[in-house]
């Protein structure tokens, strides 16, 4: 095939209903030779924290039906998304970010962070490989 | 009815949504060599668009697709390295 198409994501929420669509795309698009760069940014930063992907949960008030929804989704066959991730490093080409300031604001440490992390960065490493990626998206 | 294919492998994806079925399916090419033939069942009414896709974004071959009592048949031929 041609060139490698490239998506670049920034992951701003760390809720459970943004993040399925941040992994179903990255897998989907790793799966289709796409490579997927996902920057993980302020409350998206929390699903990088070590279990932060196992306890995402709904947005506000609807939080109080996350175990509903991790039901549905276990039901429908759905993976979850820590296995989602791992389908992420099994295909290889997803590459996962860290925002540095994000870090500081939230007093959140290297440590922390799950070792899927591919890198800590800034908006310019971001911006860097946004403008080269076929699909932007901030979600 | 995919009898005349050599079919390398078969992978059963009924029941399994969206990204499952391609995920899988690109793990099956990752270990074929050109020109074998992988076979897909699917349950899931979007993989008809997404194999479709899926074939046109990375060059391999969609030879068949087909429905029957709501089971998607997809076969591909594996194309490159």
């Amino acid at each position: 095939m041609s060139e490698k198409k490239k998506m670049a994501i920034i992951v701003h929420s760390g809720t459970l209903d943004k993040l399925y669509p941040v992994f179903m795309l990255a897998t989907a698009g790793g799966a289709m030779d796409v490579e997927a760069h996902l920057f993980f940014t302020f409350w998206g930063l929390d699903a990088l924290k070590k279990g932060g992907l196992d306890s995402a949960k709904l947005p506000g008030v609807m939080r109080v039906g996350t175990g509903m929804m991790k039901g549905r989704i276990k039901d429908a066959n759905v993976p979850t998304l820590p296995a989602l991730l791992d389908m992420c490093n099994e295909l290889g080409n997803i590459k996962i970010y860290a925002c540095s300031t994000t870090m500081e604001l939230m007093k959140v440490k290297e440590e922390e962070l799950i070792p899927e992390v591919d890198d800590i960065v800034g908006a310019a490493a971001f911006l860097d490989i946004a403008m080269d990626a076929d699909v932007q998206l901030f979600i | 009815m995919s009898d005349k294919y050599q079919v390398k492998e078969t992978l059963d994806c009924k029941g399994l949504y969206c990204p499952m079925p391609i995920v899988k399916m690109k793990k099956a090419l990752k270990g074929m060599a050109e020109g074998e033939i992988v076979k897909i069942l699917a349950t899931d009414p979007g993989s008809k668009r997404d194999f479709e896709a899926f074939c046109r974004k990375t060059g391999n071959k969609l030879i068949e697709s087909s429905e029957e009592d709501g089971v998607f048949t997809y076969v591909v031929e594996k194309v490159g390295a």
